[in-house]
């Protein structure tokens, strides 16, 4: 167990490409840290660096107290599950959770303490002398868990370990894993492009875009105030509706389109202006808006997902597409107009060029 | 449907038995003795003399020297097919192990040189060869038979393959379980190549059982003469003196195909196994 302390790691791989551009990040000691981003934000690259399996371009890293920048990765206590597994095939599993404590030269009665309590954790006791060929993905995966957990380190590092298994697995064993981490205490620091699997895991959230930090927080702290555009469209599902608007002498216009009304007192000339989809509600018939907001929308598409549905619209004639979450049983027909509002506290801002937050100035409320 | 395999099968008897009618011949020729080949030709029937013929030509010396025993040459021919076949993986293994898990630097090219060898097959390049086994005083020795041999491009091409087809990961996770590059080697790369080493294995064995140019030319003392080089010679000798031992000869043909074939036999699962899938 130990705090990691990642202070302006930067990577640039051999051909030039720089995919992390100068990350720092302290993680409390027990702490489970997400690692979270689309495909190709650096990832993968900057958990690989921490384990040292990638070397460290600049910056420097620290497990506990130790610069582990020139440690080799089986000198760093930390321990790896990986995406596809990586069971070594020709060995049972008792021997794949053994290997690494063998060849730490760990005394056989104690390996076989540790591999058996692991494996009555995760319930993989019935299959020790089985090879990984002979498991379902989930058992393998447990096994992969196995083969960290028997180790003790300092550090796990998950490299999206769940998504090779279908969706069902996938929710069921992310509850494990959390429960697991908590149960050992172990610091953690788990990479996954899946959000809500992020927001399920998190102590704390990395949002990483382009190889740098766009926000770190506790999950409902990011998905309650994104830092920046594309936070606040990465983080929530369906996504957070984001419209670019511009000021035309007092009021504040969209861009392209029409269809909304708006009332706010902000010193910019461009904003983005961010709604979440449940934050929209719609008025009814026959009463006016008692929000800063109202947007008239023509529905183009629902979704029904169930206890919900998803409700597609367009502002005005052709503008942005908005999405709005009404209750499942609402019925909605194709093309029929809505008028929607949302209150002031639930409105996001962003800076119209950076796409950085900004704190909502006091905005007036009318009837 | 049916008359598509009743024609497979015909096609593969034919096959078969094209193989094997030869085979038939020698071994039922075998089992005759000399004087009664000489009269009547090849046999296909049994001869009463097969243990006669068998035992002649295993424990019998011939040659100039009458020191050479079927026996001595079936050793001799099995040390070089084991040295070929086991010298040729270690060597193969190892160059591909270096070429795909080390930076080295120009590996591929180095890979490329090894593989542009293939062009190179002992045949025109067997006077240089020869010539420094002889300037080595390597002549009339196993190292002799089977080092010169030993460098094989097409097993270095195979385990390159197949190396590169182990997935990363699998590297990653043992560097961080603690093992270096010889532990990952032996604990890991090794066992996964098992298939792919049974078939090297036979291909190579094989090759070696049944190498002819390169024993001629650097065995002269008859003690280390190969089945297959040492048939023809022997014959040749017999021949000479008196009626021609056509059935002895036969049956040392016999004796020379069947230990590739008992390999083949016995290996040819994991051979398919090693060509076909891998178990990653
Ligand atoms: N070995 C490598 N050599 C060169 N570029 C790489 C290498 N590995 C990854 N990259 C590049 O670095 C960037 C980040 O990759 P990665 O960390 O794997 O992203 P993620 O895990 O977030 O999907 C990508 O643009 C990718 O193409
Ligand atoms: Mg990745």
């Amino acid at each position: 167990m130990a705090k990691i302390k990642l202070d302006d790691i930067r990577k640039v791989y051999a051909g030039g490409v720089e995919a992390v551009k100068g990350v720092s990040i302290d993680i409390e000691d027990g702490e489970f840290i997400v690692l979270v981003g689309p495909s190709g934000c650096g990832k993968s690259t900057l958990l690989r660096m921490v384990a040292g399996l990638e070397a460290i371009t600049s910056g420097t890293a620290q497990i506990g107290a130790r610069t582990v920048n020139d440690v080799e990765p089986a000198d760093r206590d930390i321990a790896m599950v990986f995406q596809n597994y990586a069971l070594y095939p020709h060995m049972s599993v008792y021997n794949n959770m053994a290997y690494g404590l063998k060849n730490r030269g760990t005394a056989k009665a104690e390996i076989e303490s540790r591999v058996r309590e692991a494996a009555r954790i995760l319930e993989i006791e019935d299959y020790l002398d089985r090879k990984p060929r002979a498991l379902s993905g989930g058992q393998r995966q447990r096994v992969a868990m196995g083969r960290a957990i028997v180790r003790d380190p300092a550090a796990f590092l998950f490299d999206e370990p769940l998504s090779n298994l279908d969706a069902k697995l996938r929710v069921q064993m992310r509850i494990e894993i959390k429960k697991l981490q908590k149960s050992l205490g172990t610091t953690s620091i788990y990479v996954t492009h899946d959000q809500l699997e992020a927001m399920t895991l998190a102590d704390r959230l990395v949002v990483l875009n382009g190889g740098q930090v766009e926000q770190i927080g506790a999950p409902i702290d990011v998905y309650e105030k994104p830092a920046s555009t594309f936070v606040a469209s990465f983080i929530g599902s369906p996504a957070m509706n984001l419209l670019a608007l511009q000021k035309q002498g007092q009021s504040w216009q969209l861009q392209e389109g029409e269809g909304l009304e708006i009332e706010l007192d902000v010193a910019a000339e461009e904003i983005t202006l961010g709604v979440r989809p449940e934050d929209l509600h719609i008025i009814p018939q026959g009463q006016t808006s008692h929000g800063v907001l109202t947007a008239h929308l023509i529905v183009s598409a629902v979704e029904p997902v169930g206890a919900e549905s998803y409700v597609h619209g367009t502002l005005g004639n052709g503008g942005p597409e908005v999405i709005l979450r009404a209750p499942g049983k609402a019925q909605f027909a194709i093309g029929s107009k809505l008028d929607v509002t949302a209150t002031p506290d639930k409105l996001h801002l962003f800076d119209g060029n950076t796409g950085k937050r900004m704190e909502i100035t006091p905005m007036r409320v009318v009837a | 449907m049916k008359s598509i395999k009743l024609l497979d099968h015909v096609i593969l008897i034919l096959g078969a038995l094209f193989m094997l009618v030869p085979v038939g011949f020698a071994f039922f020729t075998s089992t005759h003795d000399a004087i009664s080949v000489y009269q009547n030709g090849l046999q296909f029937t049994p001869g009463g003399h097969f243990v006669d013929t068998y035992t002649a030509v295993l424990t019998e010396a011939g040659g100039f020297t009458k020191e050479v025993t079927g026996l001595t040459m079936a050793w001799n021919s099995l040390v070089l097919g084991l040295g070929f076949a086991i010298g040729k993986i270690i060597i193969s293994m190892l160059a591909a192990y270096a070429i795909v898990y080390f930076r080295l630097p120009l590996g591929t090219f180095i890979f490329w040189i090894i593989f542009s060898t293939l062009l190179l097959p002992l045949e025109v390049r067997i006077l240089p060869s020869y010539e420094i086994v002889q300037g080595l005083g390597m002549m009339n020795s196993y190292s002799g038979l089977i080092i010169p041999l030993i460098a094989s491009a097409t097993g270095t091409f195979y385990f390159r393959q197949f190396f590169k087809s182990v997935p990363d990961e699998l590297v990653e996770a043992a560097r961080i379980d603690g093992a270096g590059p010889i532990k990952f080697f032996i604990d890991i790369l090794v066992p996964l190549s098992k298939t792919m080493v049974a078939a090297i294995f036979i291909i190579m064995f094989v090759y070696g059982w049944n190498q002819y140019l390169w024993p001629t030319l650097i065995t002269t003392d008859e003690g280390y003469f190969t089945l297959v080089r040492g048939m023809k010679q022997i014959l040749q000798v017999w021949i000479g003196a008196q009626i021609p031992d056509t059935n002895q000869a036969m049956a040392l043909a016999i004796l020379a195909m069947l230990p590739p074939v008992i390999i083949v036999v016995i290996f040819q699962s994991w051979f398919v196994k090693g060509l076909v899938e891998s178990e990653k």
